[in-house]
């Protein structure tokens, strides 16, 4: 597939003439291409229009992620202009794809840039360039961003997560197991008062953080300052009360990074170790508040809010390991990267591999859990993910095994639903917590006797026995639509 | 109260060979464990005093437990915790941290409102035992 480009109009007469040629003959197709250690790599997976070749489209994306236009433009030999095209250097088919398969035929593009086309920190910039325009290309039925490999010397210019895994676990002092935490529900409705009383419950019952969900802004039951304000009562009560550090995820998300900076100023005027901000505040937002973050040694929780819209289909968008990449560079303490076992999207295979990006020092291609390149991350500052949504107590064994030690799982509803009140969810769940990961130290198989060290458990802890009980029969037993295809023997690029 | 700091203090209080099985997995992932105590549990009280230095190179959890012993021989009453450092690359911090003793008697703390302008209020939690001098605590 891969055949020399013979194409190509090496002729500049020919080449620059005015009209419209094929991206394959501007020079966006270079199968001879070895991408250079400063290179931006990006994986798409593309579905070409009928009609229209895969080394053509996959020169297509190339031109026009970076320089390429719809005509041919003299003005190109005014600049370096080799440098700044994209070379799309190698295409493969996906497997389970094409005419046999009922599915159009989709292909793996890989496509290099050179640093020089984009601004040094800025994931703004990055992103303006890999999904600006292609994505809504005619020539293409659909696109998506697989994977990226960011060059060592770009990730340098990144100042990452403000506090990382190990500085947040120094400051909270809180060690060898996952952190706890849960979403206050109702997420809408409760006054300040109110929702002080659920921080309060939880965090005195056992876990370390509680969260407002990612539509908790300033609504008119509850402004923000009344949220901040019971909460923190909550907090500094639950930690009187237990001797161990608490904390709340004031979420600042707001309309004008103003008042986002307000409602931070006065989180930490209050003594708060950590604000949330949502995903769907946009890149520029995220790096100014990490920024903050820093300077105010906050930890910054990241809410993946509206990532679903781009990230779930497979066919066509941005993977989610390609959106935890750029927010490990742009800088987040905590991103919520799935369950496996709940209620939202994730094979669990897939989820791993954002674990992975997460929390690598050096990532290592792995393709069954999606994982086209090597990743060095060069030291940056490791996220702590976080697993959310539709988990319970009676799946901590399964929860451990798949994620470990550095991971905040959050029970919302697993926490407040408990038949016996919030304070017995939140000790279910912890004393459920430090049982399993003290078996799996003392050399028991969790992922076999699991539930029995969970039953053996709940017989000294009755909340415990409780959750088990409730929950016993809720899984989410459905298929993942989102699921790496690979080529069993791909290899990584250069 | 019960303070519910460290790794396991919402389960049972660990037996020693419990506590022994924790320090070989420690041992066993390459980490260094060390003993520390202290009689002033605060939970921003970063620095507990150190019973001798982590035990860089054991291979077998009875030398640590053999510290742990001569520690609560010499603080019978006051909070001793195992902490485990991991010098990998990238962690240099603790990877397990947990309470292998605490005083029969837990006052607890507690937390002093100093009001501020608006309804902002001011937090200080403080130890009701650390009110005490040192040494007449627990």
């Amino acid at each position: 597939m891969n055949a020399p480009n013979e194409g190509a109009l090496i002729d500049a007469k020919k080449r620059y003439s005015a009209g419209v040629l094929k991206y394959k003959q501007m020079g966006y197709w270079q199968p001879d291409y070895e991408p250079k250690d400063t290179d931006v790599i990006c994986l798409f997976r593309i579905t070409p229009q009928d009609g229209v070749d895969a080394e053509e489209a996959a020169a297509a994306v190339a031109g026009e992620s970076s320089t390429a236009t719809w005509t041919v433009v003299w003005t190109d030999l005014l600049t370096a202009c080799d440098s700044y095209r994209a070379k799309a250097y190698r295409v493969d088919r996906v497997p389970n794809t094409g005419p046999e398969t009922g599915t159009p035929q989709q292909y793996f593009a890989y496509v290099a840039y050179d640093l020089i086309l984009f601004e040094e920190g800025s994931i703004a910039n990055l992103t303006a360039s890999l999904i600006g325009n292609v994505f809504s290309f005619k020539p293409l039925k659909a696109a998506r961003l697989e994977d990226i490999r960011i060059p060592v010397a770009y990730v340098k210019t990144f100042k990452g997560p403000p506090t990382g895994i190990v500085v947040e676990r120094e400051r909270l002092d809180k060690y060898g197991r996952p952190l706890l935490g849960a979403t206050i529900k109702p997420k809408l409705g409760l006054s300040g008062r109110n929702y002080g009383r659920v921080v309060y419950e939880g965090l005195v019952g056992g876990l370390d953080f509680t969260k407002d969900d990612e539509n908790i802004n300033s609504q008119p039951f509850m402004h923000w300052r009344d949220r901040f304000l019971f909460g923190m009562e909550a907090v500094n009560r639950a930690q009187a009360a237990t001797g161990e550090q608490k904390g709340h995820y004031f979420n600042v998300t707001a309309a004008t990074m103003e008042d986002m900076y307000e409602r931070a100023d006065f989180a930490r005027e209050l003594g708060s170790c950590i604000v949330m901000i949502d995903l769907v505040v946009g890149w520029t937002a995220i790096q100014s508040m990490a920024n903050w973050a820093r300077r105010n040694d906050m930890i910054l929780h990241m809410h993946r809010a509206g990532h679903g819209t781009y990230t779930r289909q497979k066919n066509h968008g941005v993977s989610f390991r390609v959106i935890a990449k750029w927010l490990r560079l742009a800088g987040v303490d905590h991103l919520h990267a799935g369950t496996a076992v709940g209620k939202l999207e994730g094979d669990p295979m897939t989820v791993q591999g954002y674990y992975h990006v997460c929390r690598d020092a050096y990532t290592h291609t792995d393709l069954q859990r999606g994982l086209f390149f090597d990743q060095d991350w060069a030291d940056l500052r490791r996220v702590m993910p976080v697993a959310s949504g539709g988990i319970h107590a009676g799946q901590m064994h399964q929860l451990l095994g798949l994620f470990g030690d550095d991971v905040v799982l959050q029970f919302g509803g697993g926490t407040i639903g408990h038949p016996a009140g919030i304070q017995a969810g939140a000790t279910a769940n912890r004393v459920a917590l430090e049982t399993m990961v003290k078996a799996r130290n003392e050399g028991r198989d969790i992922a076999s006797e699991g539930p029995q060290i969970l039953a053996e458990a709940g017989r000294w802890c009755t909340p415990l026995a409780q959750a088990l009980e409730t929950w016993k029969d809720v899984t989410f037993d459905y298929a993942s639509t989102d699921t790496p295809d690979f080529v069993p023997t791909a290899t990584a690029s250069a | 109260m019960r303070i519910t700091q460290g790794t396991f203090s919402f389960l049972p209080d660990l037996t020693d060979a419990e506590i022994a099985a924790q320090i070989q997995y420690a041992i066993d992932q390459g980490w260094a464990c060390s003993v520390e105590y202290t009689d002033d549990p605060h939970p921003r009280n970063t620095y507990w005093e150190m019973y001798g230095l982590p035990m860089f190179g054991l291979k077998d959890a009875a030398g640590v437990m053999l510290e742990l012993n001569a520690c609560r021989k010499a603080f019978p009453s006051h909070y001793i915790k195992i902490n485990a450092f991991d010098s990998t690359r990238g962690i240099e911090s603790i990877r397990l941290s947990f309470l292998v003793n605490r005083p029969a008697e837990e006052p607890g703390f507690g937390l002093v409102r100093q009001e501020a302008a608006g309804r902002n209020v001011r937090y200080t939690t403080t130890g009701y035992a650390a009110q005490r001098p040192a040494g007449k605590r627990y």
